[in-house]
């Protein structure tokens, strides 16, 4: 049914070119060697530092790599971290959402539901960053530690609008029915609430993907993410930090390539939204 | 029996929120009276000292359930804890260091007798001593903690002076202001810090020579850290401004004021401005949050002294009491926002006030 709609409702200009863009940077990401065939790695200290031209479009760095190069390289780096964070940051939010909203009235329920209230609470009270920092802090920086760290960060979002999901579809007519025919719990969860409550989390997650690629490649910048000769979006920003004011190209291109990716997760969740409103 | 439409997630959240901040029913024969006007003042008295009760309660267990996630944190992460206080396996720290400190944290001790010393500590305001700058943690971050508020509170002014005048724009403007204003906030809110700061940076210092690159300490050098922190929190309150706005304007109660001949812009300051506050001022919380992790960046790229530079240098160094003296203050400071928030969301609008 979803399906159906999303093909009969019209499709707006922003959105197409959304779609246009974060398909590119999948691209990108999947084949980069269709859209820049060099070596993302190879030196060439003679070309250091130039600036924007036929051969390297964006310029190139303090080694002389091309810029577009490097870019269309590490969108595989930057995508796969934003997602895996995503991946991690919603995985968490259902099984917590589930667990504070699924008990019900009855005590075992209530007190599961106090328990994550509370920790939703306390990792609320260290937002976004800074829980992803402390994290760091204690595991080291790298790259997986940070896509951890920013999963963990998103979390508490997630759960908590899966929880107000989960209320409202175990309140329902249909759940009150699954009961009445005596239905097991499990059952009910997996049939009802569960289909019910995740609608929502997929336009969430695309929504927070856009979130999770700019807090990583933060992380990247500030020097405990992925380390520098990889190229990463945050890590070519956080290089090329040392040359802003004589190679602006270093810094203006992958920071525009992480605005698209975002821009572009943020236009196509609000799409889904807008579509999946009247029908999930 | 209908089943309630699914509202929009970021809405739901919101509704949410404002449900669980009304406040707890004052006595109802003491209310419905309208003899009785003393114990009616006397059960709104009760009612606030209990949402204060309430209010504190929760902050000190919050405080208390990150002190105790890091004091267990520290104990879960494979090796030595002792080596990990000094900085991780890379610190190379000295075997009279590595006696030093576990002496100092009585790490030789019970895991209880240890973590109870622990939260006695903190209790009477001892953060510990920095490994990193070897100095007194509660002292530095008090030293710290001014740039940070100010950095902060200017953003936020910032960033809803930015929101409502978009979204101003956008419900008087027709059709294209409304495009683009929509458009504005979407990328708005996708930029990083970061990259904001630096190409800021770029275009008024290094290529038009308006505004010093690093903060100075003066007036001027705020500018740019305010509005870089500013704009991406300007886009996320923008989009939430701007739904609530455009349900108000389409409600009777703008009909009817229109029709009593109000003004398009008497319209907005009169009657909708209180409507689009409202989510903003439940996402208060958020913003601010959003705030204080956005200065780890911002202080970073501007070098202004302040807790989230701190905190960088903590975790860059692993130095783990200065590590959770910040995340306790910052912990602090959002507790108390949250309950200013939920404070001016009960004075705004009287449906919350009203028991």
């Amino acid at each position: 049914m979803t399906g159906s709609r999303l093909g009969a409702a019209r499709l707006r200009a922003p959105e197409v070119v959304a779609a246009v863009a974060l398909g590119l940077v999948v691209v990108a990401a999947v084949a980069p060697g269709l859209l820049a065939p060099a070596d993302p790695l190879a030196v060439a200290p003679v070309d250091a530092f130039s600036a924007p031209s036929l051969a390297h479009p964006f310029g190139t760095d303090e080694s002389g790599r091309g810029v577009f190069t490097r870019m269309v390289h590490g969108a595989g780096a930057s995508l796969s971290i934003g997602a895996a964070a995503t991946l991690i940051g919603t995985g968490l939010g259902v099984l917590l959402g589930v667990a504070a909203g699924f008990g019900g009235g009855r005590l075992p329920g209530r007190a599961a539901d106090a328990a994550v209230s509370r920790l939703l609470e306390v990792m609320f009270a260290l937002p976004g960053l800074l829980l992803a920092l402390v994290v760091i802090a204690f595991t080291g920086p790298g790259a997986l530690p940070a896509t951890v760290a920013v999963g963990l960060a998103t979390a508490p979002g997630y759960a908590r609008i899966v929880r107000s999901q989960v209320v409202r579809v175990r309140r329902s007519a249909m759940v009150e029915a699954a009961v009445v025919l005596g239905r097991r719990p499990g059952a009910v969860l997996w049939r009802h609430v569960l289909p019910n409550a995740l609608a929502p989390v997929v336009v969430l997650a695309t929504l927070g993907l856009g979130q999770a690629v700019v807090w990583a490649s933060s992380l990247s910048y500030l020097g405990l993410g992925a380390p520098p000769p990889a190229p990463e979006w945050g890590a070519m920003l956080s290089a090329g930090r040392l040359y802003v004011t004589s190679a602006w190209w270093m810094t203006v291109f992958p920071g525009l390539a992480v605005v698209l990716t975002a821009a572009a997760a943020t236009v196509l969740g609000r799409g889904l939204a807008r579509r999946g409103g009247g029908a999930s | 029996m209908t089943l309630p439409a699914p509202t929009e997630p970021g809405r739901d959240a919101l509704a949410g929120r404002a449900s669980s901040a009304a406040p707890p029913t004052t006595d109802d024969a003491s209310a419905a009276s309208p003899v009785s006007a003393v114990p009616r003042r006397r059960g709104r008295a009760a009612a606030a000292a209990r949402w204060l009760v309430g209010r504190v309660v929760g902050g000190v267990v919050v405080l208390w359930a990150v002190a105790t996630m890091v004091f267990f944190a520290i104990r879960l992460v494979p090796g030595d804890p002792a080596e990990a206080i000094l900085g991780g396996p890379g610190s190379q720290a000295s075997a009279e260091a590595l006696a030093l400190v576990r002496e100092q944290y009585g790490l030789d001790d019970p895991l209880l007798l240890q973590y109870l010393a622990q939260l006695g500590r903190l209790a009477t305001g001892d953060l510990g001593t920095s490994y990193s700058l070897r100095t007194d943690v509660g002292g530095l971050l008090l030293d710290q903690l001014p740039g940070t508020i100010v950095l902060a509170a200017c953003a936020l002014v910032v960033a809803w002076l930015l929101a409502l005048g978009t979204a101003w724009w956008a419900t008087l403007g027709g059709r294209v202001a409304a495009a683009v204003s929509s458009g504005l906030e979407v990328v708005a809110a996708a930029v990083p810090h970061f990259w904001l700061g630096s190409v800021l940076v770029l275009v008024l210092s290094t290529q038009l020579g308006l505004l010093p690159p690093v903060s100075t300490g003066t007036p001027i050098g705020l500018v740019l850290p305010v509005v870089t922190l500013a704009v991406p929190v300007a886009g996320f309150l923008g989009q939430v401004t701007r739904d609530s706005l455009l349900d108000a304007a389409s409600s009777p109660f703008a009909l009817s004021a229109r029709a009593r001949g109000e003004s398009t812009s008497g319209l907005f300051r009169r009657h909708l401005l209180r409507h689009a506050a409202l989510p903003g001022l439940a996402l208060s919380g958020w913003a601010f949050g959003s705030l204080l992790s956005g200065a780890v960046v911002v202080e970073s790229v501007f070098a202004r002294p302040g807790l989230g530079r701190t905190l960088l240098g903590a975790v860059t160094l692993r130095d783990i009491p200065l590590v959770t003296g910040v995340a306790l203050v910052s912990a602090l400071s959002y507790v108390v926002v949250v309950a200013l928030g939920d404070l001016a969301e009960r004075l705004v609008d009287p449906r919350v006030r009203a028991s």
